[in-house]
């Protein structure tokens, strides 16, 4: 079963950071389809945020086609996300890109830069 | 116009204590819609306790008038719970005979199961002395008390003051799973403003006698924006608080239009954020969301 960390100076929104280690979990293939989510009574139990804020990450997840709620029985992984993560195409290109950003001598700070800058401009912030 | 159910509603409170002309309440009106973990939040003396105590019916408001469930207090005593921040319990009796007494005092309502989760997860033991307990430990029988009455409406007044964080976090855990189920509604007040960020999803900020900022956590943060950039002054946007940033200024503004018209840094604060230069600007105006805006028939009532 995964366990939610809330992490709340994170200045990431709550249901937002269940959303994305549910995602991260999904990559990596710690949680496969079939596999059930925790109720919201247990998430809230462990971490003490509010109900509402388990709920809301559910639908979400729900809502991107990766989880279904069956009722009665709690929430289960509809979809694999293994395949976008490190081992893909994508993933080595990227790897290449840090290598020769590294010999071209380009410090840790800067690459994170260059690649947040990218993202952003590709990813506007509030787009799924 | 109409409203989901109201777990409390208040209009026009006032209150003052013997002679003394200074008012802790001053028309003070609210909202609390049923089904919300509400943070209630102020300076030290600003009237949390009295709040509180006024909406159990322990103690009767000067002026204006309170509801809660629908009746008065006296009339929803049975779905109601408060628990003090003295805690009062009878130190003599056992931990085991105290929910014993709650069963007994609460026939038709009492869930055993309930109180004893709250009770006895790394709490006390069933025959342990209230007078023997930590203050932890108290605060658990207290809240399970509260929560064995199957109370519909808990009204707890610094709940967490006595624990260590590893058992606020534990307590407020085990708070949340029960909410889960009954929908229950919380009001809990703390000046402790980062334990309840987490838990609450609704804010009364009390501050010179009145509501100063009511309503959901969400909306109130979105009803404010942290603006830095060059320019001298902020346009048509609501300053609460600004100071210097290098050259420029820095501002805590509730943005009146749009925000990007102007040349700035637009960045969302935190609640935390929003709540302290609310506390360090007690004449910044007063922000009431629409479900925490009493029912007209009751403000008419006054």
């Amino acid at each position: 079963m995964i366990e939610f960390r809330i992490d709340r100076r994170s200045g990431v929104a709550t249901y937002l950071q269940i959303v994305q280690q549910t995602k991260q979990a999904l990559r990596l293939g710690l949680l496969e389809p079939g596999d059930r989510l925790p109720t919201a009574r247990e998430v809230v139990e462990a971490t003490a945020i509010n109900p509402n804020t388990v709920l809301k990450a559910y639908r979400e997840l729900e809502r991107e086609g990766l989880v279904e709620a069956r009722r009665g029985l709690g929430t289960f992984v509809r979809k694999s996300l293994v395949g976008a993560a490190t081992g893909s195409p994508l993933g080595r290109e990227l790897t290449e890109w840090m290598r020769r950003a590294h010999t071209t001598g380009l410090d840790r700070e800067s690459v994170a830069a260059l690649f947040q800058a990218a993202l952003d401009e590709e990813f506007p912030e509030g787009e799924q | 116009m109409t409203y989901e159910g109201a777990a409390l509603e208040a209009a026009g409170l006032d209150m003052k204590y013997g002679r003394s002309s200074n008012h802790v309440l001053r028309d003070c009106s609210f909202r609390l819609p049923t089904g919300r973990i509400c943070a209630l939040v102020g300076a030290n003396g600003a009237g949390k306790s009295t709040l509180l105590a006024l909406a159990s019916g322990l103690l009767r408001p000067a002026e204006g008038t309170i509801r809660m469930l629908g009746g008065t207090p006296a009339e929803v005593r049975e779905r109601f719970a408060y628990v003090a921040q003295s805690k009062p319990l009878f130190p003599q009796l056992t931990v085991a005979e105290t929910l014993r007494l709650g069963a007994e005092l609460n026939p038709r309502r009492w869930d055993q199961a309930a109180a004893e989760r709250i009770a006895y997860n790394d709490g006390p033991e069933p025959g342990a002395r209230i007078r023997k307990l930590s203050g932890g430990q108290r605060t658990r029988v207290a809240l399970a008390l509260a929560f064995g009455k199957r109370a519909e409406l808990l009204l707890l007044d610094e709940p967490m003051a006595d624990l260590d964080p590893l058992a606020r976090q534990r307590l407020t855990g085990a708070l949340m799973a029960e909410t889960v189920e009954h929908g229950t509604t919380i009001v809990m007040s703390s000046h402790v403003i980062a334990e309840l960020e987490g838990a609450c999803d609704y804010l009364f900020l009390l501050g010179s006698g009145r509501m100063r900022l009511a309503g959901e956590c969400d909306e109130i943060l979105a009803a404010h924006r942290r603006l830095t950039g060059m320019q001298g002054e902020f346009g048509q946007h609501t300053v609460i608080e600004e100071r210097g940033a290098g050259r420029g200024r820095t501002a805590l503004v509730r943005p009146n239009g749009d925000t990007d018209a102007g040349s700035w840094d637009v960045e969302e604060p935190s609640l935390e954020e929003v709540l302290l230069a609310h506390l360090r600007n007690p004449d910044a105006p007063d922000l009431r969301t629409r479900s925490a805006t009493p029912a007209p028939r009751l403000e008419a009532a006054v």
